[in-house]
């Protein structure tokens, strides 16, 4: 077993640093401006960030889930909202590169890949959230076309993304088999976006309505097959499962790094406040927990890499991580104290980013229960 | 067009010591990055290939480390690198380095233009590009903030500490530039990947034709008497109080002092 990264993961890895220390100095007014952050993506897109897991042959690095989870996890230790648009253009780009033909591939993987074009995905709905099977925006085949109906909400990328995998339901009555996954373009007649929801934080994400109405789909663009999407929304939501453990750990990763400093600067007493026993032992539980997240997320990335199944690993580090950074956010804000509330310190604004974690892409409960289903599985064909 | 870029690795500005015994730079386990007005040079070069297509050349003198330099170079966008590296380039002064250097841009061959930072940040002497032009026999401009290339000129705007100045010259010429020229590009993953893979020639002296009389100390007429770090020992005083009181205060020194 070998934890430490080769060399050529460490320049790669390097190289990101430099780009995500210029994006740790402009987070605060990208989170302020309200503005989605597309100076962030233009570097990014010039620095070939967004195809890293996608095969050299459509645009991508080559690389695998490892790395593109580790550059997740700086995006956001550097600025969060940066990392969750990046986590969210995987949702759309993985199911295209998993399941997409080559003339899919060709037509939108490349752009996705070398971020010419930003990435969403559409699967919640106003009264589809967690049962995820039970998708109600329609999909009726009409020659050979799809006419959609419905409404997706809370789509990150919504709006400012150019391409989309939506799932909708083209067989009614038949459950999840009656679910197809289809890749729509911004500016398809039929297809247009309603409110920008306002959030706890990330104020300059884009989380926007996809209104379908009447909305022609070519048949060509029907992802994998007719009836298969709800299989193709369980693959993605693992990888994002990844993403968001890892962009977690870097989030908790900045909050601690906040408050390991102001530790050490600030003093009451007479003395550092670093030298008092109760901030030594927030600081120790903080780091620990970090560890323990990044570890299973790196775990869950590394699975997926290496063929293996990584579902319940990912819903692992998702569940962890998640649930992590609040706590670590949290006691980012006490060691602050007074300080640490307002809005003179980045770690009020962490500690509302976090409790994203435990909600998005399947929530704490959500995770819970795809473990526990997993590992009954595994105790009963024993 | 063809484009050289002439480079220099220096330490991490940030962290030079210098030993107070030798007089010398304490280089161990200093980080070593390309001196930060070249990463100009290096941005300006790729910006007018992207312009008006071609390729980039980087050169730089140095130990064999300065291959890192060259490696992030090509990382940024470069097409090729050259590593000059002997022993007998060191102890080079300006004059030396110009002429090694010369005797390299020679070897290439044809070039349009040559880009170089204005100054080094650790010696700070800005004497090695015109140095180089010079040796070349070709004209230089220096302190530029703006390139313009048109046809077979060259039409530079050159940052001058009062005003603008825009002059125009043929090419093959030199030019050195300003860091508010530009803000250099960060590396991209794939110029990572391709950095890991270039093959960088590196040559000696005799490979590049140079005579070992001009090479290196021998080379050299500068004779450096000490280097040292100024002492920063000037007493300071912190006034407290109240603005008015603390203004009162600091007027009275100041002409305690006789400064007003």
């Amino acid at each position: 077993m070998d934890f430490s990264f080769t060399e050529e993961q460490q320049e790669i890895f390097d190289a990101v640093d430099e780009i995500c220390a210029d994006f740790k100095t402009t987070a605060c007014e990208v989170d302020e401006s309200g503005e989605y952050p597309w100076d962030n993506i233009k570097v990014m897109a010039e620095c070939d960030l967004f195809g890293v897991p996608v095969p050299e042959e459509w645009g991508g690095m080559g690389m695998g889930f490892l790395e593109w989870g580790v550059i997740g996890e700086k995006l956001s230790a550097a600025c969060t909202t940066t990392g969750a648009v990046y986590a969210a253009h995987m949702l759309c780009m993985y199911p295209i590169m998993a399941f997409g033909n080559d003339a899919q591939k060709d037509k939108y993987l490349r752009d996705l890949a070398s971020g010419k074009k930003i990435g969403a995905m559409g699967l919640t709905e106003p009264n589809v959230g967690s049962d995820a099977g039970s998708v109600q925006t329609r999909a009726e085949k009409r020659g050979d076309k799809y006419i959609l109906n419905g409404t997706k909400i809370f789509i990150t990328n919504g709006g400012d993304a150019e391409t989309y995998v939506v799932v909708a339901n083209s067989s009614p009555g038949r459950g999840t088999r009656g679910l197809t996954a289809f890749i729509l373009e911004k500016g398809m007649p039929g297809f247009s976006f309603g409110k920008d929801e306002k959030k706890m934080a990330y104020n300059s994400l884009s989380n926007r309505e996809l209104i379908f109405e009447d909305c022609e789909v070519p048949e060509e663009n029907v992802l994998y097959k007719e009836g298969r999407g709800f299989r193709v929304a369980m693959d993605l939501l693992d990888i994002g499962r990844i993403g968001m453990a890892v962009g977690a750990v870097g989030l908790a990763q900045a909050a601690y790094d906040c408050a390991v400093q102001y530790a050490l600067v600030r003093e009451q007493f007479g003395k550092k406040i670093s030298e008092f026993q109760a901030i030594q032992f927030h600081l120790a539980d903080m780091a620990t927990d970090i560890e323990c997240a990044r570890l299973l997320s790196y775990q869950a990335a590394w699975m997926k890499d290496q063929g293996l199944p990584f579902g319940k690993q990912a819903a692992m580090a998702k569940l962890y991580g998640s649930e992590a950074v609040s706590r670590v956010c949290s006691k980012a804000v006490q060691i602050h104290g007074g300080h640490g509330y307002t809005c003179e310190y980045p770690v009020e604004r962490y500690m509302r980013e976090a409790k994203l974690f435990e909600i998005v892409e399947g929530t704490s409960e959500i995770q819970r229960g795809v473990i526990a289903l997993a590992l009954l599985r595994e105790a009963i064909s024993k | 067009m063809k484009i050289i870029v002439s480079i220099k690795q220096v330490p991490d500005t940030t962290e030079v010591r210098i030993n107070p015994e030798t007089g010398t730079l304490m280089r161990d386990g200093v980080p070593s990055i390309i001196n930060p007005f070249d990463e100009n040079a290096i941005e300006a070069a790729l910006q007018l290939k992207e312009e008006h297509g071609g390729e980039v050349t980087v050169i730089t003198m140095g130990p064999p480390q300065a291959d890192d330099a060259l490696r992030q170079a090509i990382a940024m966008g470069a097409d090729n690198a050259l590593l000059l590296c002997d022993r007998a380039f060191a102890g080079s002064d300006t004059l030396a380095t110009g002429y090694a250097l010369a005797q390299a841009v020679r070897k290439i061959g044809d070039f349009d233009l040559i880009i170089c930072g204005k100054q080094a940040f650790d010696g700070d002497t800005a004497q090695v590009p015109p140095g180089l032009a010079e040796q070349l026999g070709i004209p230089q401009v220096t302190y530029a903030i703006d390139i313009k290339v048109d046809g077979k000129k060259v039409r530079v705007k050159r940052l001058l500490d009062d005003r603008f100045e825009v002059v125009e010259a043929p090419m093959p010429c030199l030019i050195t530039v300003v860091k508010q020229i530009n803000e250099p590009r960060h590396a991209g993953l794939k110029g990572v990947m391709k950095a890991r893979k270039a093959e960088i020639p590196w040559v000696t002296a005799e490979d590049i034709g140079a005579d070992l009389e001009r090479c290196g100390l021998s080379g050299s007429p500068t004779n450096v008497m000490r280097v040292f770090a100024p002492s920063h020992d000037h007493k300071a005083e912190k006034l407290e109080g109240e603005v008015p009181d603390v203004a009162r205060q600091l007027v009275s020194r100041l002409r305690d002092a006789k400064v007003l």
